[in-house]
């Protein structure tokens, strides 16, 4: 349902990024990318909001022709931007919500192994016990068809 | 077809206004119609009525009015807007024609006149046969008008020119030709502009009246025309409100029809319109949200309706004009007061303007690649007789044919190739880029630096594929560092891929090394094969060779390409390419560190340049120079290879000069440092690695500091950070991310080899002659020269202590004001190894408390370093902190003559002034004298002989001294009288005998001298026996200048009989003196009270006995009654 799922950093670097059709990975790229403009805006905007009540989740960041991009940020400032096909109408904000929220407990779960150094990128060519259950569940995510 | 195709009509776009002509005005010859012209026309403004004034002749034409149609039945609509309507009636059909005619009321030939209006009146009426046009009349006056009613001439014959004429009252205006021209004017427009709306309600009347004979099945196009009509005549009107229904049902009109692919482009054309209109009208309410959500559900309806899939390309130029005409609406609105957001902003339809218009591109060059034989048809299928279309979104060929099936398929088939034909010549890559440039200039407005930054990567490429390699370079080189500081490596890499071609195509040599040297690096995601071959190249044009094509280029633009790379080889010039690797990621990392934080002048300063190489293949450099703040050490780094060109790729593994991916070179470098750069900071400031040769060509690789590129403060951070174990290395090998810069290094001097002992007796005592010895022994293993102390107060410290601290190396002599805190740079020779000196050094502290005190040694050794002599400055300091102290405490008292506490003295009465020496030294004090100096109103009594000469005191112990004084009377002073100074001259008992004795001046107290009327004093003996006479005379002083009545009475004791007067009242004289004589006899033996002498003056009733008490003893020592014998022994002591 996801056609593109990114982690990135606290300096706005990428973490993890994987996208579906690998052709347009560039694309993508650029779309999460771009749609960082709009992440740092929001977080800019509700800086001064308590930071125990903040809403993690911010919702869609920008629609385009094809695509829609919604963003996550953690309290680390570590930023999800998911990319999901326009035309996918049976992804309501609930279930983007909740991908995220699954997405967050996935890379929690990455940062406490001791084997992850955080600020690293999340590859699967790295330790390998480290990222495959995140690979698994982002690939659950982009394959699952609603 | 023209590129504007695409583009809007004009008509459409322009806000619609009343059309009224105005006809029988002269404004080339007649200067008051001119004047009259002009105020219609010049300089309106927003507050005017929306009319547009036309001036024509008075028997201009207009467009002929088709005669009347009484039924539809088998009338068949051949498309659903003509192309010429709207110009029509913005234009071309006015809604009202206003007749100017100069006629005065009093008009002598008035029948001629009127008729000659009604003339005109008629020609303008025929003109407009068959239409709805108003006409009026405006009389041009010489004469200010009377007010109405009061003219009766006036209205007669106004009254007879409307009926001559034709006209309602309404219709005749009266425009005197006076000063206030635009006023007149302004009042004369707006009832043209009721007129106008009048003429426009009929119209949109006129056109709602055909509906009731259409029919669903032959008139739907009739419909939409019908509906856009009314729209379009309400906004004439300017019933907005009524103009945004109307078009909206029409709109919702044009989707009901049945498309085909024949029709498809007339249906999205007349949408694109009519959605247009909405849009704009709905701005023009302030309803943005409705503007938009209409485009969305316009686009949503029409985004799939693409038509003939050979020309689907002017489906995409379709998509993006719409785009674009609705960023161009939305940017007027915001520039009329709208605020858009960032995620809502124009800048989002011209980027999807933009991307339609590259899908145009790739449409266009699928669709159209025709082979270069295929000829332009002639006839040309696309011209039409008249040059334009009958109906708007019809083909030229088929024009008016309404049918679904093709009736000329051949026919069809030339168009089609004439419009892809036409296509290719299209600059897609020009509207492209406009459309970024577009886009880039909004988000640069709302905050979006990184859609900026792409958008611009796009028109960078855009450039590309248009071949204009320098604007292309030019924005991808300014994008890049944004993508690089972000660490976004697949989109660097990408970006920096398409600069290497630009670079490439041109052949411009450093852009090229450039991006080659990065896409090598770290930070390039790109495959080794990829890499290989950029390195491949990169080599080749170090050794002045041509590089290998980067693929996908333009064929065309490759040969170019290597043609001007062939010209650069041959190409004199300079070959050396430095280049700033701060801001990219080359492929060697390069880390400086000095050995360590600080080098001694005597030792080799040594470091290490790191190196690491992440391309595929090893490669050699020629030179690494490192450079420093101080220019001279220069020479000693660095490392060059004498290797010709064609060696660089030879024994690449071998030799210090070959960098093997992956693996760490460690270079170790040494010089003797400049013994002038002592306290100095010796920094790397540029690391310099030459790749290539410079008969060939060279890059020098440019490292500022100690190394580090673009990316590698970020790597440090993350390094820093982990916690990972690093896979063991073999010996002499290190991991790079444990290596951490230190580029530069402080030299210090040399350590000493002296020892520097201070003795001396603390604490210090104020004011004496402090001595301290300092003792400076060598151990160096050869002469030192030139050895220099410096010793005094340390610098730093209170101000004040510097003004109350003196040193001197002569203690003979007390030192002053004069002498400074801290003598410096005294020489004392040269020291052979193992001699000692000695220095004694005398130190005066004029206050207590505690003091900081330096003495620097330095000196001059001659030794070597690396095999090189150097005149080594070494010097050794040693601080002391001296407590200073008073060295005694001196307390005063004034005591009675009978040894009782004074608060007061009384004047010309002797009292004593009893001084008591404390010592508070640790160390013996010897009291070499002392002296009391009187004020000039104190007296002495006896002499004033010191009586603690030579008085040596331990600690605790004191010393005290006894004077017997007077104070004449003065009167009353305030604050009390000075007594004067004590002087106690001291020393040291362990000083020796030529230091000087301190003079230590103390301030006696003040004492406040009173005035008494009587003075008593007893003369009596030192004691008394018992049974044994007792002389005893009071004397009585009267002290003031009056007589003085005294009563004297004696009271009874015990311990005494008396003889004399008991009770007695007298009188003194003023200065004189009164004796009472009386004869004690003791009773008792012991300490006994005497009789108490009581005196009362009558004129001083404060005189007490009391204060008598302190003059006159009270008792007195009675001794018991010796044998006889004892006397004789007494008399003799």
């Amino acid at each position: 349902m996801a056609v593109c799922i990114a982690v990135i950093a606290k300096e706005n670097y990428p973490l993890y990024i994987r996208s579906t059709p690998t052709e347009n990975e560039l694309r993508f790229h650029y779309m999460v990318h771009t749609s960082l403009d709009v992440v740092d805006e929001k977080i800019s905007a509700m800086g001064k909001a308590l930071v125990d009540q903040r809403e993690l989740y911010l919702g869609l960041l920008y629609p385009t022709e094809d695509y829609k991009v919604y963003g996550y940020v953690t309290n680390s400032k570590v930023k999800f931007v998911m990319v999901v096909d326009s035309s996918n109408t049976a992804l309501r904000d609930n279930e983007i919500r909740s991908m995220f929220r699954k997405l967050h407990n996935s890379y929690t779960d990455v940062m406490c192994n001791p084997f992850y150094n955080p600020g690293d990128r999340i590859q699967s060519s790295g330790s390998v016990s480290l990222s495959r259950a995140f690979d698994n569940m982002v690939t659950s995510m982009m394959i699952q068809v609603c | 077809m023209s590129p504007t195709q695409w583009d809007l009509p004009v008509e459409l776009c322009c806000r619609p206004m009343a059309f009224v002509t105005l006809t029988g005005l002269d404004v080339v010859y007649n200067a008051v119609h001119r004047a009259v012209w002009d105020a219609f026309c010049a300089n309106r403004r927003a507050d005017r009525v929306p009319i547009s004034f036309k001036v024509l002749p008075g028997d201009h034409e207009y467009p002929k009015c088709r005669p009347k149609r009484t039924s539809y039945e088998w009338y068949i609509p051949k498309g659903i807007l003509k192309t010429g309507w709207m110009n029509k009636h913005l234009n071309l059909v006015p809604a009202l024609v206003v007749v100017f005619y100069e006629l005065d009321w009093d008009e002598p030939q008035w029948k001629e006149k009127q008729s000659e209006c009604a003339t005109r009146v008629e020609i303008v009426r025929q003109s407009l046969q068959g239409r709805n046009t108003k006409v009026a009349v405006v009389l041009i006056q010489k004469k200010t008008p009377l007010p109405p009613g009061e003219d009766v001439i006036a209205s007669e014959r106004a009254a007879a020119l409307c009926n001559a004429c034709e006209l309602s009252g309404k219709s005749l205006f009266v425009l005197p030709h006076t000063d206030h021209l635009v006023g007149y004017i302004i009042r004369l427009e707006n009832a043209f502009y009721e007129h106008a709306q009048t003429y426009y309600y009929t119209e949109i009347r006129r056109v709602k009246s055909h509906k009731e004979f259409l029919n669903k099945t032959t008139h739907q196009l009739l419909f939409v025309r019908h509906q856009f009509k009314i729209a379009f005549f309400s906004e004439l009107k300017q019933d907005t409100q009524n103009a945004l229904k109307n078009y909206r049902t029409a709109y919702n009109l044009v989707h009901e029809l049945r498309a085909h692919e024949t029709n498809i482009l007339e249906i999205k054309t007349m949408a694109g319109f009519i959605n247009y209109k909405i849009c704009r009208l709905c701005f023009q309410h302030n309803t943005p949200l409705d503007a938009i959500a209409q485009f969305r559900k316009h686009i949503d309806l029409c985004k799939k309706k693409i038509g003939s899939a050979e020309l689907s390309f002017e489906h995409a130029a379709w998509m993006s004009k719409q785009f674009q005409a609705f960023g161009d609406l939305f940017d007027e609105a915001i520039k009329l007061g709208l605020t858009a957001i960032q995620t809502q902003n124009p800048g989002f339809y011209y980027q999807q303007a933009a991307y339609y218009a590259q899908e145009r591109k790739q449409l266009a060059k699928s669709l159209c690649n025709h082979e270069a034989s295929v000829m332009y048809p002639n006839p040309d299928p696309l011209e039409t007789q008249t040059g334009v279309l009958d109906f708007y979104g019809q083909r030229s060929w088929r024009q008016g044919i309404l049918s679904f099936d093709l009736s000329d398929p051949e026919k069809e088939k030339v168009g089609v190739l004439a419009i892809q034909l036409k296509e290719r010549n299209v600059a897609h890559s020009e509207i492209i880029i406009t459309l970024l440039s577009n886009a880039v200039a909004q988000f640069k407005k709302y905050k979006c630096p990184r859609m900026k930054s792409h958008l611009m990567v796009q028109m960078g490429e855009e450039y590309y594929y248009a071949k204009d390699y320098t604007k292309a370079l030019k924005l991808l080189d300014y994008v890049m560092c944004d993508y690089r500081s972000e660490g976004w490596w697949t989109l660097l890499t990408s970006i920096l891929t398409t600069a290497l071609k630009c670079s490439y195509l041109m052949a411009q040599l450093k852009d090229y090394i450039t991006y080659s040297l990065e896409l090598l690096g770290r930070a390039s995601t790109l495959k080794d094969d990829q890499k290989s071959r950029i390195e491949k190249n990169l080599i080749n044009v170090l050794m002045n060779e041509s590089p290998d094509p980067e693929p996908d280029c333009d064929i065309f633009a490759g040969k170019t390409a290597q043609k001007l790379w062939a010209d650069r080889i041959s190409l004199a010039g300079s070959n050396i390419f430095t280049i700033g690797v701060q801001d990219f990621v080359p492929f060697v990392q390069c880390k400086a560190k000095f050995h360590a934080p600080s080098f001694h002048v005597d030792v080799p300063v040594e470091f290490d340049i790191y190196l690491k190489a992440d391309c595929p293949h090893p490669i050699r450099f020629s030179k690494l120079c490192v450079s420093f703040n101080n220019q001279e050490y220069n020479q000693f780094c660095v490392i060059e290879e004498a290797s010709k060109a064609n060696e660089v790729l030879e024994n690449p593994t071998q030799g210090k000069m070959c960098l093997v991916p992956g693996k760490t070179r460690k270079l170790l470098f040494k010089f003797v440092a400049k013994t002038e750069d002592v306290g100095k900071k010796i920094e790397i400031t540029s690391v310099d690695l030459a790749l290539g040769n410079e008969t060939g060509r060279c890059v020098v690789l440019n490292w500022q500091g100690g190394g580090g590129d673009a990316a590698s403060s970020q790597e440090a951070l993350q390094a820093a950070r982990s916690f990972k174990r690093r896979p063991k290395l073999p010996d002499n090998e290190v991991h790079w991310d444990s290596i951490i810069i230190q580029a530069s290094t402080m030299i210090i001097s040399r350590v000493p080899n002296i020892s520097v002992h201070l003795q001396h007796e603390p604490p210090a005592l104020t004011n004496e002659m402090y001595c301290l010895v300092v003792t400076v022994q060598s151990h160096e293993k050869t002469q030192i020269r030139d050895v220099k102390l410096t010793a005094g107060l340390k610098p730093g410290q209170d101000a004040n202590l510097t003004q109350k601290t003196h040193v001197t190396l002569h203690g003979t002599e007390l030192c002053d004001e004069s002498y400074p805190a801290l003598l410096t740079d005294i020489p004392v020779g040269d020291l052979h190894p193992g001699e000692q000196l000695e220095k004694m050094l005398y130190v005066r502290c004029g206050t207590v408390g505690s003091r900081m005190f330096l003495v620097y040694v330095s000196y001059l050794i001659n030794t070597t370093a690396e095999e090189k002599e150097i005149v080594c400055k070494c010097h050794k300091d040693e601080t002391v902190t001296i407590e200073t102290v008073f060295p005694f405490d001196v307390a005063v008292k004034f005591v009675s003559t009978k040894f009782e506490h004074l608060e007061r003295v009384y004047a010309d009465i002797p009292f004593l002034l009893m001084t008591d020496l404390l010592s508070a030294s640790p160390w013996a004090l010897t009291v070499v004298s002392s002296e009391l100096q009187l004020a000039p109103s104190m007296t002495t009594v006896d002499q004033l002989e010191s009586q603690v000469d030579n008085v040596v005191l331990q600690t605790g112990e004191s010393a005290s001294e006894c004077f017997c004084l007077r104070c004449p009377s003065l009167g009353n002073v305030e604050g009390g009288v000075a007594t004067g100074h004590y002087i106690i001259s001291w020393k040291r008992t362990s000083a020796m005998e030529n230091i000087p004795v301190i003079r230590t001046v103390i301030t006696l107290p003040h004492v406040i001298v009173e005035n008494i009327p009587l003075h008593v004093n007893a003369d009596l003996p030192s004691f008394g026996r018992v049974r044994e006479s007792l002389p005893v005379k009071y004397h009585l002083q009267n002290k003031t200048d009056f007589v003085q009545d005294v009563e004297i009475s004696v009271e009874p004791s015990d311990a005494f009989m008396f003889s004399g007067l008991k009770q007695i009242r007298l009188r003194i004289l003023p200065g004189t003196e009164q004796e009472m004589l009386y004869n004690f006899y003791p009773l008792m033996a012991g300490y006994q009270q005497l009789p108490s002498l009581n005196i009362n003056l009558l004129r001083f009733p404060n005189f007490t006995n009391q204060l008598l008490r302190r003059f006159i003893p009270t008792s007195i020592f009675v001794k018991p009654q010796g044998r006889l014998m004892d006397d004789t022994s007494i008399a003799a002591a």
